[in-house]
């Protein structure tokens, strides 16, 4: 591993960031934009709703958690996509840089991007609707650190797709979280889903981690088993992802891709 | 002279197509091989190859004595390429784009070399100007520079003057001459421009149809077919292998 070449690849997308302000603009407009709808949403259920009524920030705390995941997952892929998008791509594969070291360097990049669009969002909340994430307390960070696992995972998923099958992938890049958003329970309790999404609930570390959010919220106790299992099946998905990319890069020697993939 | 680039029956299939059939070829150290051939001819997947970008069905390429399959890495920290099909990202100024892939090929010299580069390309004062909006020929040499930022031992060159004005891409031809006089470097030279290959190629190899049928020095590839210049030459070899076929 050299840490020349991760950085290398991290100031390539730092220099893109801080070059432009519409696109810093663009990192925070959305986050802001839809922390602010969720803050309206959820103070009309605090006001209307039981099952809320004691814990006024449960739906605004979990769509920031979840725009977190979103940014991250997001982020992950809109910096391969960049590569493919600027015709760097083959500029990037000549390059002596290994495919563990290009992964390094788009996790860390996407927890910046992640992180500038969502900090000021976060500030947001407390001004605006007296809610403040920090209520989760300590174990804010390992629900954070959880989802930030996650997000890699489906930007890691979703770049070897684009890796093997280039641009054409980039549909997919787009809705990936959509379609895992219902099982993920973000803003109701699993047991409301019906019994065969509840088993692909509990196949993901999402459930766990929202779940997990609301008990610490509402009934304010831990419940560390949901946060051993989100880990415990982060693991698992991180690793599946990592070697689908390894595969994904091989397959795309084999059949030509990373040659025409930018042109 | 040793051989840097040595290509022993290389071969590529995509399903049932055969790309390249088992092509051999070296080049040698301080030299500019010329690889000729029409579109679809499989210069494009042999330079594929040899980058490391495709896997190759069978044979093996030797860079530097290491196989590139198993060096990867280690070859391409020696190695370089420059394309018009590809591009440097267009946000970045230039001097960003050179720091970038200083850190990408571990340049420890960082300054030095972006001030050496840019100096010889006529690129000072370009520095500071955004990628995207540089003309084609002030992006050509920026692409070259890039190219050259981590003193590659092999260039590959893919039409490294196409699109270029006569004065820019003269000045192009001029300096890889010198360079590779100076550096004793090897360079690949795909290219359609059969007055560019003639000028800086002792050798070329012409291809057709994913095999090289035939190799020679430009003079002599002239002489031996009985035509005047090494166009017409390219297009006896492309008309009479169609006939053959």
């Amino acid at each position: 591993m050299s840490i020349t070449r991760i950085f290398g690849l991290f100031l390539r997308h730092f220099y893109l960031i801080t070059r432009s302000f519409p696109r810093i603009l663009d990192l925070i407009y959305w986050p802001s934009i839809q922390i602010t709808l969720w803050g309206f949403i959820s103070n009309f259920f605090a006001a209307h709703s039981a099952y809320y009524n004691n814990a006024v920030g449960v739906i605004l705390t979990c769509a920031i958690l979840y725009d977190f995941l979103f940014r991250t997952s997001i982020g992950f892929n809109m910096l391969f996509l960049e590569e493919i998008w600027s015709r760097n791509f083959t500029n990037l594969f000549i390059a002596p840089i290994k495919i563990g070291e290009i992964i390094i360097s788009l996790i860390f990049t996407a927890l910046i991007r992640a992180l500038i669009g969502l900090i000021p969002a976060i500030l947001l909340t407390s001004p605006l609707f007296g809610i403040s994430i920090l209520d989760l307390g300590f174990y804010l960070f390992f629900l954070f650190l959880s989802l930030y696992i996650f997000g890699i995972t489906l930007g890691i998923l979703v770049s070897a797709g684009l890796l093997r099958y280039g641009p054409s992938f980039e549909n997919i890049a787009w809705s990936t979280m959509f379609l895992l958003a219902p099982f993920g329970c973000i803003y109701y309790p699993v047991e409301i889903l019906p019994e065969i999404f509840q088993k692909i609930a509990y196949s993901l570390p999402l459930v766990y981690i929202f779940e997990e959010a609301r008990n610490i919220l509402i009934n304010q106790t831990v419940n560390y088993q949901n946060i051993v299992n989100a880990f415990y099946f982060n693991a698992i998905y991180l690793v599946i992802a990592i070697s689908l990319f390894y595969y994904s890069f091989g397959q795309a020697r084999k059949k030509g891709t990373l040659i025409n993939i930018g042109e | 002279m040793k051989n840097l680039v040595e290509v022993q029956n290389l071969k590529k299939n995509y399903g049932s197509k055969e790309a390249v059939k088992n092509i051999s070829f070296e080049i040698k150290e301080n030299e500019i091989l010329g690889l000729l051939g029409p579109n679809g001819s499989g210069k494009t997947t042999t330079i594929g190859m040899m980058l490391g970008l495709l896997k190759p069905s069978g044979g093996k390429i030797l860079i530097n004595g290491m196989q590139i399959e198993e060096n990867r890495i280690e070859i391409l920290q020696k190695i370089n390429f420059i394309s018009p099909y590809i591009e440097l990202p267009k946000k970045l100024t230039v001097k960003q784009n050179l720091i970038v892939y200083c850190k990408l090929y571990n340049v420890l010299d960082t300054k030095n070399r972006i001030e050496y580069l840019t100096e010889k390309l006529r690129l000072k004062d370009l520095l500071n100007r955004v990628t995207g909006e540089l003309s084609s020929g002030q992006k050509n040499r920026v692409s070259l520079a890039k190219a050259l930022i981590n003193s590659p031992t092999v260039l590959f060159l893919d039409e490294p003057t196409a699109s270029l004005d006569p004065e820019i891409g003269d000045f192009v031809r001029s300096f890889l001459e010198n360079y590779k006089k100076e550096k004793k470097i090897s360079i690949l030279l795909a290219s359609h421009n059969m007055n560019e290959v003639t000028r800086l190629c002792k050798t070329v190899l012409m291809m057709k149809d994913g095999v090289i049928i035939d190799k020679g020095c430009p003079q002599d590839l002239i002489k031996k077919h009985g035509r005047k210049n090494l166009e017409e030459v390219f297009l006896k070899l492309s008309r009479s292998a169609d006939e053959h076929n």
